[in-house]
């Protein structure tokens, strides 16, 4: 199983084992990793599952939506190169991914 | 064992308990459900799930090693029927099955119920209610019989039911009685764009027209009676008019309910000691500058996350008042709606469009302080006019005018209104 290893603004790290095919966001809500608010559930409407993504994962991944990109203007912590919305990163077998979370998201 | 015993395992009682433990609350916490199922997200229902873009499994607020690991007691399929509660907050729940449940307090998070509409024909087989999984999964399990829809609400549900039934390829009827979609929600200029949108990808849309009966086909839903006679036909009818607050368990405890149980800034009920949260729950307008002693009862994801925070702050003996802004969305196939604030009050209002890209944004304003905004596929004018309100800052309206300005460079300071003394 792909390991990810979320890191909160003061530094403490988390490895959680994802399912592939659950997002970031999901992965850490439902093992109640804090650091994600994620209120709408992953639908991209509330900018509440900001991380940072390190820049090794980041060129791996997808690139952003224009609704995501739109969305990100809008996070609590401004947004910087490696920023994404947790919701749209969805997790593959054999890749492990390391991100940073804001230290608000709200 | 007592502690905490919260009533309802949807958004506000899960947000409830978790809150707590992230809190660092180590009493005990039952969470009792009165569903079958695990604690899951109900917004999906009508669109992402419906349209089976998403699994049920993704719908999940937690897994189930959570809910041992963190120490809540989760009880699913047990519907408290009758409460004995003392003076000082603590009592017994009973459920349907005898089972009880003693609580040193308790927090009601039960939530709302579907208005049933009365006449005749709703009693028939595929005539149905979207509030919960159950209905969700009947309104699946059927869909593969159905051709001919009629959805009688224009409201969220009903329209998101709407899209989602015409994206899967059903011709979809949607029956409004007033004179606009979503009119409790929503300004004319939000209504008339989304008329337009849904008109356009083909929903039949009636608007001003109210249902007479609902018409059997064999022992099965066949139609729908309108006021003038005509029938449209139905192999399925889903019925959005609204919900109903579930005040029954508290008014049996004697806690003072009017449209919702009655709570403070703190989601305290008025025996000063049992909770009320989400959309179950009456509380004061806490939007800044909303007239004194108006009271609001909202039906939101963010409002039962907001609600379950204090509450859990309230639980822990720190007195943190409701603060958030209230904010909503709806995803409706193509549409994505996004409301920030309250409109209501407002004297003026201001549309940016960008007609190309399906965008418009409506700001609501009561002079010059912007009180909401309702945005479609405009994230960004959602985000500012959200952030704005949060800060207390101004966003001019003369200076929002402008569509190609974006509405985050020329938020600013708010002026200090005349005649407040500092």
């Amino acid at each position: 199983m792909p390991t990810i290893t979320y890191t909160d603004a003061d530094g403490q790290t988390r490895d959680v084992q994802a399912t592939p095919g659950d997002s970031v966001m999901e992965t850490a809500v439902r093992n109640g990793v804090p650091g994600i608010v994620a209120e709408c559930g992953g639908s991209l409407s509330c900018a509440t599952c900001h991380v940072f993504v390190d820049e090794e994962d980041l060129a791996t991944l997808p690139p952003v939506s224009d609704m995501e990109d739109e969305m990100l203007y809008g996070t609590a912590v401004d947004r910087e190169d490696t920023s994404r919305l947790s919701c749209q990163i969805r997790v593959v077998d054999g890749q492990d991914l390391h991100v940073t979370t804001p230290a608000t998201q709200v | 064992m007592s502690g905490l015993l919260v009533v309802g395992s949807s958004q506000a009682g899960v947000s409830l308990a978790t809150s707590l433990r992230a809190l660092g609350h180590e009493g005990p916490i039952t969470l009792l459900g009165d569903e079958r199922h695990r604690p899951y997200q109900r917004p999906a229902l009508s669109k992402e799930w419906l349209q089976g873009t998403v699994t049920s499994e993704s719908l999940l607020f937690r897994s189930d090693s959570y809910w041992p690991e963190h120490g809540i007691d989760l009880v699913k399929g047990e519907r408290v029927i009758r409460v004995d509660k003392a003076d000082d907050g603590s009592g017994v729940a009973h459920s349907m099955s005898g089972a009880q449940f003693a609580f040193d307090r308790l927090a009601l998070a039960v939530g709302a119920r579907p208005r049933r509409l009365v006449m005749e024909g709703t009693d028939l087989p595929g005539v149905l209610y979207l509030r919960n999984a159950d209905d969700a999964l009947e309104l699946k399990a059927r869909l593969p019989d159905v051709r001919d829809v009629v959805v009688i609400g224009g409201g969220f549900i009903g329209i998101e039911a709407a899209a989602s039934l015409t994206t899967l390829g059903r011709s979809v009827t949607l029956v409004e009685a007033a004179p606009r979609l979503v009119a409790r929600a929503v300004g004319e200029q939000t209504s008339a764009h989304l008329l337009e949108h849904h008109r356009s990808t083909g929903i039949e849309v009636l608007l001003g027209t109210s249902v007479r009966r609902i018409t059997a086909r064999s022992d099965h839903v066949g139609g729908v009676e309108l006021a003038d006679g005509r029938v449209l036909p139905a192999d399925l009818v889903l019925v959005g008019v609204g919900v109903v607050p579930n005040t029954g368990l508290a008014e049996s405890i004697g806690l003072n309910c009017a449209d919702g149980v009655l709570v403070d800034e703190t989601a305290v009920a008025s025996d000063g000691h049992t909770m009320a949260i989400g959309d179950c729950a009456n509380q004061p307008n806490p939007m800044p500058g909303a007239p004194p002693g108006d009271r609001v009862r909202f039906e939101s994801v963010n409002n039962a996350i907001e609600q379950a925070k204090v509450a859990a702050y309230a639980i822990t003996g720190r007195r943190e008042e409701y603060a958030g802004i209230p904010w909503f969305w709806s995803n409706q196939g193509a549409v994505k709606l996004q409301i920030a604030g309250l409109s209501t009050g407002h004297d003026r209002t201001l549309v940016r469009r960008d007609a190309g890209k399906g965008k418009q944004s409506v700001l609501y304003y009561r002079g010059e302080r912007l009180l909401a905004a309702d945005c479609i596929n405009s994230p960004l004018d959602f985000l500012a006019v959200k952030a704005a309100l949060s800060k207390g800052l101004a966003i001019p309206f003369v200076a929002a005018a402008d569509p190609a300005v974006q509405l985050k460079a020329v938020t600013q300071p708010a002026p200090v209104p005349v005649g407040t003394a500092r």
